[in-house]
């Protein structure tokens, strides 16, 4: 079985803030990390490839600093690492994305599973892996809180709005999964050290064979035209104050009033 | 310059996140309640316990560095938890440096695996005399010992599962009479006392230990018979480099809450953290700090070149640990009375420094082993 | 084709066994204000098996028109089939706008029409509208909601977002209102390589905080379990539910369910009273639309009250159990 996991390299940190002057997102002093749904991901590829035997290919899209979540990967069990890094790919929205990362996942090949994270932190879009199907033409599973492999199908529970789910897909299909599904262990040290010995593999949009229109800002159909802080509301905040009790009898005429109780 | 290599980040970084994730959230718990015995297993599942052990014996196969990294993040979320790996790692550094190859294979996969040991030197009446310790291990006709006495203050008494417990073989030879000795926890004749009510590091667990008539076979001594003083202060050495570590993390720990705290504090209409009182404590902790780290990674590269850091590590010990109390006392005074309410956490972090100028060798015996090397005995 | 010869707003009319979203109403509703603007009609595009029931909720409801196609292959949503279908309505009817409820279902299928008409799709929009340049745009919360962004689709259409679930509130409906109704005939297949094995319906605990009228939720704030307890005997009295935001969620006292926030649950109750809670971005765009919202918080200028009609600057510990016990006099009484 041959599992290609795709993964993130996304800001650490969850505040994001705007530059008051530029306008533009402040990436100062921010960290990355890799995205926290893709650690599901990984910890997925890896039980199946533990359970029944797989080779686990990871694989990203971003600036040759996004390695280092490759080489986390490679750390909680991937076998192989694919960075695909071009001028080419920047600025790409979630169609250009999955067209690049689909056609990575031609070039590796023989794949049976491709698992996402549900969606990365920083856009949020849950975009990338059901376009990827898409252009694959492969079935999905999407919000997968388990996952199971059987006769050449896919197995899982999807944990929806009001009802969980069981659906069983043939494969090759791609599967998303939440923070339900797994606790991603840790990357043992001595995993470390050998994971830093594992061949990576980057590849460029020429290496692809990719249709340069179809890929970064050029095959981005979508822009960001302003990015703004989320607006503050003035409610004109009534304070109540004075000692605990005060304080609970005005709110108790408060919700008296608003025929709370 | 020291400059940490690509994996040391790697794994850096993963325990920092360990702890940030598992440790730290529990260290509150093990001040109220003690040992943690559910971090054991997590220890040992993200591969922390045996890390600078080899690779052959079910060990991570770090060096110096990289072991005192797990020490240093680990006490940045809970210096009781540090301390209960350096006190294994302590017992287990025996083995590693001179048990058999039978003693290595057997024990230190059980490190690994969440098997805990405990450095047995201390007794009611041989602290920092260690030379003075009365426990006997009598040697018999076939090879074996019997070992009466007893030792107290013994760091992961109770929860381990191996002592290494030293022992005078010759009582008349002094330091060169006394032999290391592995004993399990079941071993008929070892009674281990309640756990002692401490100032602070309470995730740590400590009792007194009695040794009734134990019988111990021949291959349970580590190291050559009469060596063992000399093998328990290598093993210390290395301890007091921990110690550092732990310093280092404690104070990293307290300085970002209060850092937090004086930030988010307004008093007459601004954040304490704009008063040049506030801040300057600030600046102080800061360069504690750095220093502290900047010699806890000097001595452990020069471990690893396998030169002896008996003075380094002395040093170290002695300003880290001195420098720890100061700045976890800095720290309650910018919380100013929430500080000395226990819902704010510093004032655990108070009594959990002191500690690392007791143990492990008292601020006194570091002296005297830096003033030795500088004035000759 | 020039972008301009694209005409009209559809909204992907999502059912399942014969039940509307409810986010399909907040959309037409929405739809009235880019109507004003662009001139252009409202298409409500229904896919399924016998739910020509449904047309005349949709016209009530605001759609001017409805596309309904129906096929025993669509009985059941599956992403293939769906994917066909709507992407032969698209093509042939190229409307200017397409909009999904950013329900599970519509985040499923809505990146698969990306591709197959290989436009631009907004995620989980919160807002929608026509900037100073006349250009349709889709609010959109990015790193965890700590950053709104504008998302534009300047040259291809149709221009396509999921919109977020309880952002709008649905028209009042006109009982009677006519529509033009469109029946349409799609060539689809049920995808062979897809079962569904079975459907459980989450076990209701009667607990559940999204559509509560009354929510008393903790933060970080909150010191231990016994005072979560509390919160719940507040909760009970008011006839509302417990939640909270992450931080307890984290520690394992509530359930997933019970987060309020980006990565949980958006609500929009009449009263949120607010315990113990700074007010994260993450949290607040997860209530923010509620009616009144009450905070409690020890820390003065917490961000909480930026967002707060009433707000206490007080200690928890000592006004909830006052409170309570007031509440308690007053039902006596």
């Amino acid at each position: 079985m041959k599992i290609l996991v795709f993964v993130k390299q996304v800001p650490d940190t969850d505040d994001v803030k705007l530059d008051p002057k530029t306008g533009n997102i402040m990436r100062e002093g921010v960290e990355s990390k890799l995205n926290p749904l893709d650690a599901n991901a990984i910890e997925a590829a890896v039980q199946l490839k533990e359970k029944y035997g797989a080779t686990v290919c990871a694989i990203s899209m971003g600036p040759p600093q996004a390695e280092d979540v490759l080489k986390k990967a490679l750390a909680l069990g991937c076998d192989e690492a694919y960075l695909l890094s071009d001028r080419a790919f920047g600025g790409a929205d979630t169609l250009a994305t999955a067209y690049a990362l689909s056609m990575a996942a031609r070039k590796i090949g023989d794949y049976d599973l491709l698992i996402f994270g549900r969606h990365a932190v920083d856009g949020d879009t849950a975009q990338t892996g059901p376009a990827t199907a898409a252009f694959l033409d492969l079935p999905q599973i999407t919000l997968a809180c388990s996952m199971d492999v059987q006769d050449g199908y896919v197995i899982c529970d999807r944990a929806l709005e009001d009802c969980v789910q069981k659906v069983k897909v043939k494969m090759p299909a791609v599967v998303t999964v939440t923070a339900e599904i797994n606790e991603p262990r840790y990357a043992k040290p001595i995993n470390i050290m050998k994971a830093l010995k594992k061949p990576r593999t980057v590849w460029t949009a020429d290496d692809l064979g990719a249709d340069k229109e179809q890929t970064g800002i050029k095959g981005s159909p979508s822009s960001t035209k302003e990015v703004l802080e989320p607006p503050k509301r003035n409610t004109n905040t009534k304070y109540f104050e004075g000692k605990p009790e005060e304080i609970a009898a005005q709110i108790a005429d408060m919700l008296h009033e608003e025929r709370l109780i | 310059m020291f400059k940490f290599t690509e994996e040391q980040e790697m794994i850096r970084s993963m325990v920092r996140e360990f702890t940030a994730n598992e440790v730290e959230p529990k260290d509150r718990w093990m001040d109220e309640n003690g040992f943690c015995w559910e971090l054991v297993p997590k220890l040992a599942e993200a591969g922390l316990l045996a890390i600078h052990m080899p690779e052959e014996y079910g060990g991570g196969g770090g060096d110096t560095v990289t072991s005192e990294i797990v020490i240093n993040e680990l006490a940045k979320g809970s210096a009781s938890l540090a301390l209960f790996l350096d006190a294994n790692w302590l017992a287990c550094d025996m083995i590693l440096y001179h048990g058999t190859d039978e003693q290595k294979k057997e024990f230190i996969p059980q490190l690994a695996d969440g098997k805990i040991f405990a450095f047995g030197l201390t007794e009611s009446n041989a602290g920092s005399d260690a030379a003075a310790i009365k426990s006997v291990a009598e040697k018999q006709a076939d090879g074996s010992y019997v070992l009466n006495g007893g030792k107290a203050w013994i760091t992961n008494s109770g929860v381990a599962d191996y002592y290494l417990i030293m022992a005078k073989t010759d009582p008349n030879a002094g330091n060169h009479g006394i032999s290391v000795f592995i004993v399990p926890k079941d071993t008929e004749g070892l009674t281990i006392g309640k756990f002692e009510k401490k100032m602070g590091m309470r995730g740590s667990a400590t009792c007194e230990l009695s040794f009734d008539n134990i019988k111990i076979p021949a291959n349970r001594r580590v190291g050559e018979e009469g060596k063992g003083f000399m093998i328990a202060m290598q093993a210390l050495d290395g301890a007091r480099v921990s110690i550092g570590s732990i310093a280092s993390g404690l104070m990293q720990h307290a300085m970002s809450k209060a850092a937090k705290y004086a930030k988010e504090r307004t008093t007459f209409g601004k954040p304490i953290a704009k008063y040049q009182g506030i801040s300057f404590k600030f600046a102080d902790m800061a360069a504690k700090i750095r220093a502290t780290d900047l010699m806890i990674w000097d001595t452990c590269q020069m471990k690893d070149e396998g030169k002896r850091i008996s003075v380094e590590a002395a040093e170290l010990k002695l300003l880290a640990s001195r420098w720890a109390c100061e700045t976890c006392d800095e720290c309650i005074q910018v919380f100013g009375g929430n500080g000395y309410s226990a819902e704010y956490d510093v004032e655990r972090f108070y009594r959990d420094a002191k500690l690392l100028e007791i143990g492990e060798g008292t601020s006194e015996i570091l002296r005297m082993v830096i003033s030795g090397s500088v004035l000759g005995r | 084709m020039a972008k301009e010869d694209y005409k009209g707003i559809w909204v992907f009319a999502e059912q399942q066994n014969g039940k509307l979203n409810n986010t399909v109403l907040e959309i037409l509703a929405k739809a009235q204000e880019l109507k004003a603007h662009t001139g252009e009609e409202i298409t409500a595009v229904l896919l399924g098996k016998d739910v020509s029931s449904l047309v005349q909720t949709l016209f009530e409801y605001g759609a001017d028109e409805v596309i309904l196609a129906e096929d025993p292959a669509l009985e059941q949503y599956s992403a293939r089939p769906y994917q066909e279908a709507l992407t032969q309505l698209a093509e042939k009817y190229k409307p200017s706008i397409l909009l999904y409820g950013a329900t599970s279902l519509g985040r499923d299928l809505a990146p698969r029409m990306m591709i197959s008409l290989k436009t631009g799709l907004t995620a989980d929009a919160i807002d929608l509208g026509f900037d100073k340049d006349d250009v349709f745009y889709q609010t959109t919360p990015a790193y965890g909601g700590s950053i709104l962004a504008h998302i534009v689709i300047l040259e291809k259409r149709p221009q396509m977002a999921t919109v977020r679930p309880m952002m709008f509130d649905p028209m009042e409906p006109k009982t009677g209102a006519k529509g033009k109704l469109i029946t349409e005939k799609v060539n689809v297949k049920p995808d062979p390589d897809v079962e569904v094995l079975e459907t459980l319906p989450k076990e209701d605990t009667g607990d559940a905080i999204e559509g509560a009228a009354v929510i008393v939720s903790g933060g970080r704030g909150i010191k231990s379990e016994e005072d979560l307890a509390q919160l719940k005997k507040l909760a009970d009295l008011l006839d509302g539910k417990l939640a909270s935001s992450r931080p307890l969620v984290d520690i394992g006292w509530l359930p997933h369910e019970k987060q309020i926030g980006q990565s949980g649950t958006t609500v929009k109750p009449k009263y949120i009273i607010n315990v113990g809670i700074s007010g994260s971005v993450q949290y607040q765009v997860g209530m923010q639309n509620s009616g009144c919202i009450i905070s409690i918080n020890h820390t003065k200028g917490a961000p909480i009250f930026d967002i707060s009609h009433y707000g206490a600057v007080a200690d928890y510990k000592t006004v909830i159990p006052a409170l309570i016990e007031e509440i308690e006099k007053r039902k006596a009484e």
